[in-house]
């Protein structure tokens, strides 16, 4: 047992780490659930892209490095650390590219990846409907067998990022005879842009229009647009589920530069001198001395400590040639509920300024803190709530029956 | 890296899970917090044949170690039976004769390592209580006092504690063996090794409350259905998984830390202590709750699991201090 890097994976830390250094804005971009920072941040994926550094773990026949889990988790701790862009591709790159990996043709790999991975195609998800969130297996929106193709019409909506993105992917009932819920559905990529889509984006909790609701009418979908064999969708889209809710979505990296930075912010404010430097003469040390802030520091750096460690167990098992499913759930309900306090504890660290928005010119942290808590607050239900994710830690991981939900 | 336990540490954790499970723990348990140690010595032999007692002391004195991890490995099958005894002080007055050296060493590890001889140890600074576990069964009971370390003549009465099998006593006058700053130092290493282990044994503690709690829900039947189904009794389940599952990889780390002599040993082990011993109080509150009134039994075996957790989490650093250490020095990792 060893907690050690090769030489080869500090090599690429280095690499990751001085080319971050080079080519990080110096300035944050604006957020980018608005149109200005959308476009800000599908021109820095293709910075990342120019460089193969935007999807380290794919084969380098589509842009990658063919990087192993644990140099993605590296290149993930490096990442954080450099303060880089948050990544407007994500759901591309960690949701439909594993999908497509296991069950994409090579004609949709050579097609759809090398765009998704330089920015050029930026993809939405299109699975909530109005009626179908927790129980997603009851989704109606369906697709109807066409010429050369098939013709979906509904509703989805949550579809994170849609606001703004190209394209979507998700699941649509294509046979109205077979047996409910799970059987039937068929996993389709679309154009958001194509005749009878309409895009309607919805507010979150502070207004930006971080995500929208899609209504289909009758809009074609060629049949090389369906992955995996019609009908068999559920299966296909579950194959991502262990992806979405595991490492990849939010990776150890974010947590414990999160933490470094909440550890810094705890120092300066117990600092009056550091504290002038931060807030312009005014100083929020007043509002640190007490030990319960403290303590909840100290929790926000041994929960991403422990994250950490944990991706390195579980690639270490992956290396090993084990594999990973219902574990994910233990990951989600951990770094979604550890990303809340930690920022909740920035805040009242922040005192007065803890309730500026992002938006305000006097924020903190040029407002990363706000940003993130708001961020934050999502990920308990994102991904299967948290109270889904724990119904599969009791059923799968501990025995225990299934019951009423 | 390869951040998982080899093949020979999973096979000697079987060994000792194996041992224990059929050693009847419950009873000698029981016959420890009466004072009779009869039972208890007889399994901390077995244990010592195990190597248990040697991994914390060097080869030259007769031991196998110093070996943190396998300490860790072993340490979490002691607490999941619930064995009595000064265990973690055993092993942390074996790291502190082992740092300090000298005619004490040459005495007493030899007799640490093979199970003769029983140790207590009592560090009274800083944040130390004046008890050392379980003196009247000990051999020999070191207190450390600042830069000085004594062998006790005595004790006082035996103070009972919430964990019945925790006999606590102050140790009496003794001759210094050292003083100094090398004192000191090897006070600190001792202590973290202490914290360590306990550590290991409250993580293990939480595996036995959470899966004899999971047995209990499965066939517990209410409103015609198994308790277990009821999704308030699986998310505190859940709950308590994720607890357990994110404190074992500090625990590992933790030792492996130690066993590097890493500056950042200190941190690493009081992160893995308050989380480790967190989540076995977590698990003891949820075994409690959901065993419901037969849980609150002395009579029930599962008593003496669920008095352990609330000592363990405050022996050897409380979660306040440990807290506080992780800060002491910048972020961990």
């Amino acid at each position: 047992m060893d907690l050690d890097f090769t030489a080869g994976e500090d090599t690429f830390r280095a690499q990751a780490r001085d080319w971050l250094d080079a080519r990080v804005p110096s300035v944050p971009l604006p957020s980018l659930e608005t149109a200005e920072g959308f476009a800000a941040h599908r021109e820095w994926e293709g910075t990342l892209f120019a460089d193969r550094w935007s999807v380290v773990s794919w084969p380098e026949e589509f842009g990658g490095r063919g990087s192993s889990l644990l140099e993605w988790l590296i290149f993930e701790e490096e990442y954080y650390r450099a303060g880089a862009p948050g990544r407007v591709s994500q759901n591309g790159i960690h949701l439909l590219a594993p999908t497509l990996f296991e069950h994409g043709t090579d004609e949709q790999r050579a097609r759809v990846l090398p765009s998704m991975a330089s920015g050029e195609v930026i993809w939405a998800q299109a699975w909530s409907e109005p009626e179908a969130g927790s129980d997603l297996a009851s989704l109606r929106s369906t697709a109807v067998r066409t010429e050369g193709g098939w013709r979906i019409s509904g509703q989805k909506t949550w579809s994170s990022r849609a606001a703004f993105a190209d394209r979507a992917f998700g699941l649509f009932r294509g046979d109205p005879d077979a047996d409910r819920p799970h059987q039937g559905l068929t996993y389709l990529m679309f154009p958001l842009d194509a005749d009878g889509v309409t895009v309607q984006p919805i507010g979150r909790l502070d207004g930006k229009p971080a995500f929208a609701e899609l209504f289909l009418d009758d809009v074609f979908v060629p049949d090389e647009d369906v992955i995996g064999e019609p009908g068999q969708g559920w299966r296909v889209a579950m194959s991502t589920s262990d992806n979405e809710r595991g490492l990849t979505l939010r990776s150890p990296g974010r947590f414990t530069a999160a933490a470094d930075r909440l550890t810094a912010l705890w120092h300066s404010s117990t600092d009056p001198d550091s504290t002038a430097a931060l807030t312009s003469g005014s100083g929020y040390g007043s509002f640190s001395h007490d030990p319960a802030l403290r303590d909840r520091v100290a929790d926000a750096v041994i929960g991403a400590r422990a994250y950490q460690l944990f991706a390195y167990a579980h690639a270490s098992r992956i290396a090993a040639g084990g594999s990973i499913g219902a574990e994910s759930s233990l990951n989600k309900v951990f770094w979604s509920e550890l990303d809340i306090a930690l920022h909740e504890t920035a805040l009242d660290l922040l005192g007065p300024w803890g309730e500026l928005s992002d938006e305000s010119t006097e924020a903190p942290a040029d407002g990363s803190w706000a940003e993130g808590y708001t961020f934050s607050l999502a990920g308990p239900i994102y991904a299967g709530t948290n109270e889904i994710q724990r119904d599969i830690i009791a059923e799968r991981l501990l025995g225990l029956p299934k019951g009423r939900r | 890296m390869r951040f998982l336990l080899d093949d020979e540490q999973r096979e000697f954790a079987r060994t000792l899970d194996d041992m224990l499970g059929s050693a009847g723990t419950p009873g000698v348990v029981r016959s420890w917090a009466a004072g009779d140690h009869g039972p208890g010595r007889a399994l901390w032999a077995r244990l010592a044949e195990a190597g248990v007692f040697a991994l914390a002391v060097a080869q030259e004195h007769e031991g196998l170690g110093p070996l943190p991890v396998e300490l860790a490995v072993a340490f979490a099958e002691l607490g999941r039976h619930a064995v009595p005894g000064p265990l973690a002080e055993t092993a942390a007055a074996s790291a502190l004769l082992g740092r300090l050296g000298g005619d004490a060493a040459h005495a007493w590890l030899p007799q640490f390592a093979s199970g003769k001889a029983m140790a207590s140890l009592c560090v009274l600074s800083p944040g130390g209580g004046p008890y050392a576990l379980d003196a009247d069964a000990a051999d020999a009971v070191f207190v450390v006092d600042g830069d000085t370390v004594r062998l006790a003549a005595s004790h006082g009465p035996v103070q009972s504690s919430a964990d019945p099998t925790r006999r606590l006593a102050r140790p009496l006058g003794g001759a210094v063996l050292g003083q100094g700053p090398e004192v000191t130092a090897a006070a600190t290493y001792a202590t973290d090794v202490a914290a360590l282990v306990t550590a290991a044994q409250a993580l293990g503690l939480g595996r036995s409350l959470l899966e004899r709690t999971v047995r209990y829900v499965r066939q517990r039947t209410q409103f015609g259905v198994t308790v277990g189904s009821f999704q308030a009794v699986k998310h505190r389940l859940a709950d308590t998984l994720i607890a357990l599952e994110f404190a074992q990889p500090l625990v590992h780390a933790a030792a492996l830390a130690l066993a590097a002599d890493d500056p950042a040993a200190g941190r690493e082990v009081a992160a893995a202590k308050v989380s480790a011993c967190e989540a076995a109080y977590g698990a003891a509150r949820t075994a409690l709750q959901l065993h419901g009134a037969v849980g609150y039994t002395e009579e029930l075996d599962l008593s003496l699991w669920i008095r352990k957790a609330r000592p363990l989490r405050n022996a050897w650093g409380t979660p306040a201090a440990c807290r506080a250490r992780v800060l002491a020095d910048g972020p961990v990792g």
